[in-house]
């Protein structure tokens, strides 16, 4: 679950104001919009250009550029299968199959209900755990089916 | 008296519900009116023992792990009884993983509370900045170059040349730049050091600043490192409350400051460049050298840019001396390597070792062989990146040029173990899908060879025209490997060559075509 704000002008004119002075603004600037907003919308890409005297194509190549940038909303719930060398040693394609299925989606989809999305992440540094997993900033290591079915239950209350 | 009990909050513990059983420890101990206090930790490394409880005795701290929640009570109970409990591994120190190591970059982890400025200075901290202080930048230098270390990030390149590079720099503001995008499958150093020990890595970078006459650092963080980012921006207010960062660092002429940055999900952002123009501001895009981060790094700027753990080893460099670290090793490969263990491993985790320990060693003596139970099939050493070696070629010592000669690196000291139920076709597809997904896509090869690589993959899987396919995916291998920018497409080749070299049955080879090829 979160507590983001709609998105409004106000606020993000006066978070870009708080961010536009630090030495390579950008990121930083990106990262406290979305932390506010839940993504970034559209509509800020403009405002940055304008604080930063860049090209709005810059702005957008940066945001599209870093998986992390969201340009929708988020869903309520995000779960994160990590997908990378260490958990697959330990069995992560089939927990990554086991999601899939519950959820009716693929990776990198969100349910019709707009409930929850299921992310592949490419390394949580839990190598020496794995498989492992983060719904929603929570981390969990050593996951299995039981422990997964326990993360899918939750997102589905 | 009061019972001190330990417990990580590194994220690998947490992961297995740390949080719960000091909670749970806390709750038992109120119900019984017993006085105890639960110190947050980083983790020792014994990661297959995690959550690892420790509790202070006359005998130093003994070990209770895993631990559960529901553990937390009976545990309480053995301690106060000084009764036996099954989840006993007794005194830590003296368990055979942490006895056989030699901890000199991590010497603190796993014993400090990271946010105590204080128990780090109690724990030979900020010694290594004094000695830095009393001799001054050109003889830092010096020591640096003369311990032999080497950049721990992959590359290995002399981490007392590239500071004298950016000493002899003249420029009005020179920056220090700490590379912690640790993206790499099956590596957590960097996270554990950030998270255990953050300060090392501070009193590190303060001493690359005064060496250099930078006067600014940046700690780029990658943004699946919550925890670390909490940990470092802690210890930094607490080291410049304490006055060891900021102007006139520890009541010297010199001025050191840094602050975190958080990366935003670009595998990448790790490649140095990269991560310079990330934090410019702009998309992590690699950079063609010349010229060197050392002249033209952040913001154009002389910018030394070194990985956490290189940073973190500075400090007992400079408090034991260089001769001291140079004594570790073997070969051109000096001091010792936090290498980690992970994947289908028993004993996951961090052990710190000196170079030359040999890779089977590390895998069946030390990692006590596959979780599963069924026979160690490949590693992969250095990342995705980084090369498989079957079980053929454990005899490998854990040194940069030994790898290298085997066709292999050791990165940053990494290592992913599969068994037997493992398909080195598919492991050889995903290094090309990975680069695919991952290319910043500013150099040709990268960009477009690492999809034509998945395409030419499958039809070898499909058996069409296997051959044929094979021949092309050498010398698209090739070309990758020359005509990168960076190593994202220089170094795929590796994780796709040696599975086909080292494993050809599972891409349909037969033996004689294998004797054809060599």
């Amino acid at each position: 679950m979160h507590g983001y704000l709609a998105w409004d002008e106000t606020t993000a004119r006066s978070i870009i104001d708080e961010t536009w002075s630090i030495e390579g603004a950008l990121l930083p600037m990106l990262h406290a919009l979305q932390e506010t907003f839940g993504y970034i919308e559209p509509e800020a890409e403009g405002l940055i250009a304008e604080a930063l005297n860049i090209s709005r194509a810059e702005v957008h190549g940066v945001i599209t550029f870093y998986a992390d940038f969201r340009t929708t909303p988020p869903p309520r719930h995000t779960l994160k299968l990590c997908r990378a060398e260490a958990c697959q040693a330990m069995g992560g394609d089939r927990l990554a199959e086991q999601a899939m299925q519950r959820l009716g989606i693929a990776e990198g989809e969100t349910t019709p209900d707009h409930r929850v999305s299921l992310e592949p992440v490419y390394c949580l540094g839990l190598c020496s755990v794995a498989p492992s997993a983060m719904l929603d900033g929570r981390i969990v290591g050593r996951l299995d089916a039981r422990k997964l079915e326990t993360l899918l239950a939750e997102v589905e209350r | 008296m009061t019972l001190r009990f330990y417990m990580p909050a590194d994220a690998a513990a947490i992961a297995l519900d740390a949080d719960g059983v000091a909670a749970a420890l806390i709750a038992a101990a109120g119900r019984r009116g017993v006085a105890i206090s639960v110190t947050r930790t980083g983790s020792r490394g014994l990661h297959w023992l995690e959550p690892l409880l420790e509790v202070a005795t006359d005998a130093g701290r003994v070990g209770y792990g895993p631990a559960a929640p529901e553990d937390a009570e009976a545990i309480l109970d053995a301690v106060l009884a000084q009764a036996p409990h099954p989840l006993c591994i007794g005194a830590v120190d003296a368990h055979p993983f942490l006895r056989r190591q030699q901890r000199l970059t991590f010497a603190r982890c796993g014993i400090v509370d990271p946010r105590s400025l204080e128990d780090y200075v109690a724990h030979d901290g900020y010694r290594g900045l004094e000695r830095a202080l009393a001799i001054g930048p050109t003889e830092i230098i010096a020591a640096v170059t003369a311990s032999g270390l080497r950049g721990r990030g992959g590359a290995g390149f002399p981490t007392g040349i590239k500071w004298d590079t950016v000493a002899k720099a003249e420029a009005p503001q020179k920056y220090i730049v700490c590379n912690a995008d640790e993206g790499d499958s099956g590596t957590f150093a960097d996270r554990m050091i950030m998270e255990g020990d953050p300060f090392v890595l501070i009193e590190g970078m303060t001493i690359a600043g005064i060496a250099t006459g930078a006067t600014r650092g940046y700690i780029y963080v990658r943004s699946e490192y919550p925890h670390a980012i909490a940990a470092l921006t802690a210890a930094i207010t607490a080291a410049r409350r304490g006055g060891k960062l900021g102007r006139n660092v520890a009541g010297s002429p010199y001025s050191f400051d840094l602050e975190v940055r958080m990366g935003a999900g670009a595998y990448v952002c790790g490649e140095e460049t990269a991560l310079l123009d990330s934090l410019e501001g702009k998309r992590g895009t690699v950079r063609a050298k010349p010229p060197l981060p050392a002249h033209k790094g952040l913001f154009g700027r002389p910018t030394v840019i070194n990985n956490v753990l290189s940073l973190a080893t500075v400090p007992v460099i400079l408090d034991k001396g260089a001769a001291f670290y140079r004594d570790y090793g073997v070969g051109r490969s000096r001091g010792t390597m936090p290498i980690q263990l992970a994947g289908n491993i028993r004993h996951s985790g961090l052990f710190e070792v000196a170079f030359g320990i040999t890779l089977g060693e590390l895998v069946e003596e030390i990692g006590g062989g596959t979780t599963s139970g069924r026979p160690v099939r490949a590693v992969q050493v250095g990342g995705p990146l980084g090369a498989y070696f079957p079980p053929a070629l454990f005899d490998t010592p854990f040194d940069y040029e030994a790898f290298a000669a085997r066709d292999g690196l050791i990165g940053h000291g990494g290592i992913v173990v599969f068994d037997d139920t493992v398909d080195m076709a598919k492991q050889a597809r995903f290094a090309m899908a990975f680069c695919a997904a991952e290319s910043c896509g500013k150099c040709t090869p990268c960009r477009i060879g690492s999809t034509r690589g998945v395409e030419v993959i499958d039809r070898i899987i499909a058996d069409d025209r296997r051959e044929a396919n094979l021949d092309l995916l050498q010398d698209l291998c090739h070309t990758l490997k020359f005509g990168s920018l960076c190593a994202l497409g220089g170094f795929t080749p590796y994780p796709v060559l040696s599975a086909i070299t080292h494993f050809p049955e599972d891409f349909g080879i037969t033996p004689p075509r294998l004797e054809a090829a060599e």
